[in-house]
């Protein structure tokens, strides 16, 4: 297996890992607990290296989930005071265990490789160059398999508890009637996220680990409106953006990292505007569509108000009528073109007339705003 | 003596140092369809969370039929505020109400046809027959309450807490669903409803319990819901007629 092959290979593990997981923290509205995770499992990275003074052992993993755990806990201890919002109390839990972490690298670890840079942005072109050797033969780069085992363990913690996780996502106090513990559910999927954020920052860097965690989710949700095709979404998404970011941080010969994250933050804009139900144009268009259906039913009524009434003649024409309804010319010519061509209303010397159609369709509309509540 | 199915004994709540709910026994037999009415804030719904132990009490205890709550857990139904989860989560009218079977189901497995049809089947009872695979934020307030009281119908429950189920819905969904409590009852289910307009309490309950802080009174709806108890209840009149209950 050549190096780049083992690149996009543990890019597209990495990916696949961590937006899985990111769909229940973005549905259970956890994406800013992911940055803080991200950062503050390095806190056990380090205690965990001077407990073991190797940077190979898995107790670096358990001590990286710990943190993640404790991260959560505190975080939620004190919102729990009631003194300060969820946001604010991520704010410092964060930059506290994340700065005692760099304060025990700088100060005791200078010399060893668990530089804060490599944290943050992390390297997927050295990756390839720490190899798992077994029996004296190399199997490959040890990532691949660290991060094959987390992306088994992750995805059998969803297919498994699919259903549970579901339930307590969407209605906690159900689920913990019916007795399924939603603590237990959120520490165990916490610790995964911890667990995965570990293993995968090494590879690629907290940041990345985030824009794994939240972009693709994000726009899977945009999309779809199924748990389930949410979830496959997902982690499709997160597998292209990781093997088209890499195309382009070799054709452009830029980080990969970097490369891969802009390629998420694409990707969402993209979906975030064209998305066929929640997208910024449908709504846009959809909101235009409703106005101008409005209008109309408004017009209608106003006609329908005064017909046959001494003021029928002042309110009904079509030179005045804007003036009445407070809309521009403009606006008038376009709601009257539509109405004139859907036959509701017809012209009759400069007089606007309901045709029986156009009376229906106003007392419908009329009908309908007390049912619409 | 009258069998008791759900039995309250001396329950103190309080969120920090204020208490919420003071000292409160109750007693509720089999079959009632019981109104829990008090001022905002008297702690109506805490009453039910911490009687479903969703709230821990610092002092008490609740029975249903004489054994603790884990003991009668499937026995007990719960219907939410329905403010309380987010409509927007990505999941359909069918995936909520097969929710409620998934306390039969038990850990990690799925539902299976026999849970499909029970849903279906509820959501024909509450009239949402149309909107079987409709995304929930889709729904206005009325449908949303009627996929949960259908979700809570294929818990077949014994014993069923509700949450303000009339709340912002329109008058065709509250006759639906005073229906189907009434049909509840009939079958020999204890209904247990926090409820909002006392208009309707003599209408559509036959228990009441008059809660705020303390339990001020509670029994049938003929012998409990009196102009004196409802004064005592509310403070004075005037706040009532002020509309700040």
């Amino acid at each position: 297996m050549t190096p780049q092959l083992e690149i996009v290979i543990i890019a597209v593990i990495v990916s696949a890992a961590c937006s899985v997981l990111g769909v229940f923290l973005i549905l259970r509205k956890m994406a800013m607990m992911t940055d803080a995770i991200s950062h503050t499992i390095l806190l056990g990275i380090v205690v965990a290296f001077f407990i073991t003074e190797s940077l190979t052992s898995p107790l670096l993993i358990i001590g990286a989930a710990l943190v993640g755990l404790l991260t959560v806990y505190l975080t939620e201890a004190l919102r729990r005071t009631r003194l300060m919002a969820e946001d604010s109390s991520i704010g410092i839990v964060f930059p506290f265990l994340f700065s005692i972490a760099i304060i025990l690298i700088t100060k005791y670890a200078g010399n060893i490789h668990l530089d804060v840079d490599s944290v943050l942005l992390g390297e997927l072109v050295f990756v390839p160059f720490d190899r798992l050797i077994v029996l004296g033969r190399d199997i490959g780069a040890k990532s691949l398999y660290v991060m094959g085992t987390i992306l088994f363990i992750d995805l059998l913690y969803v297919i498994l508890f699919y259903k549970e996780l579901k339930l307590v996502t969407f209605d906690a106090a159900l689920a913990a009637v019916l007795g399924f513990s939603p603590i237990a559910i959120h520490y165990s999927l916490m610790g995964l996220v911890s667990i995965t954020a570990v293993g995968a920052f090494e590879a690629v860097g907290s940041i990345l680990v985030i824009a794994f965690m939240i972009g693709p989710p994000v726009s899977a949700y945009m999309i779809t409106d199924k748990l389930r095709n949410m979830l496959i979404l997902s982690t499709l998404i997160g597998i292209i953006n990781s093997i088209i970011g890499y195309r382009l941080s070799v054709i452009f010969d830029v980080a990969i990292a970097g490369s891969i994250a802009t390629v998420i933050g694409i990707t969402f804009l993209i979906v975030f505007i064209t998305a066929p139900k929640r997208g910024m144009l449908t709504i846009i268009n959809s909101r235009r569509r409703r106005k101008i259906e409005y209008a109309m039913a408004s017009l209608l009524l106003h006609l329908c108000n005064h017909e046959n009434t001494d003021r029928e003649e002042i309110e009904s024409n079509r030179h005045s009528i804007y003036q009445h309804l407070n809309w521009s010319k403009k606006f008038l010519e376009k709601i009257l073109y539509k109405a004139l061509n859907l036959n509701y209303i017809t012209l009759n010397n400069e007089y606007l007339k309901l045709t029986p159609k156009g009376r229906e369709y106003a007392i419908r509309c009329y009908d309908d705003i007390g049912y619409s509540i | 003596m009258q069998k008791h199915v759900i039995e309250v004994e001396d329950m103190t709540v309080a969120y920090e140092e204020k208490p919420v709910l003071w000292d409160i026994d109750i007693n509720i037999p089999k079959g009632v369809l019981m109104a829990i009415v008090g001022p905002n804030g008297a702690g109506k719904s805490t009453l039910i969370k911490a009687m479903l132990n969703l709230v821990k009490p610092i002092s008490g205890k609740v029975l249903f039929n004489g054994l603790s709550y884990e003991c009668q857990r499937r026995y007990i139904g719960y219907v939410p505020q329905r403010g309380s989860v987010d409509w927007d989560f990505p999941t359909s009218v069918l995936d909520v109400v097969l929710m409620g079977t998934y306390g039969k189901i038990g850990w990690i497995k799925r539902p299976g046809k026999k849970e499909k049809e029970k849903s279906l089947d509820a959501i024909k009872k509450v009239g949402m027959e149309e909107f079987v695979d409709r995304q929930i934020s889709q729904l206005s307030g009325g449908q949303q309450q009627r996929v949960f009281l259908a979700r809570a119908l294929v818990q077949d429950a014994d014993i069923y807490f509700m949450d303000e189920p009339f709340q912002g819905v329109d008058a065709k969904t509250e006759r639906a669903i005073i229906n189907i409590l009434k049909e509840l009852r009939l079958r020999g289910k204890t209904v247990i409803v926090v409820h909002h307009d006392l208009q309707t309490v003599k209408e559509y309950f036959d228990w009441v319990a008059l809660l705020n802080t303390k339990l001020i009174q509670y029994g049938k709806v003929d012998e409990v819901f009196t102009d004196e108890n409802l004064r005592i209840t509310y403070g004075s009149t005037d706040r009532v007629l002020k509309g700040e209950v």
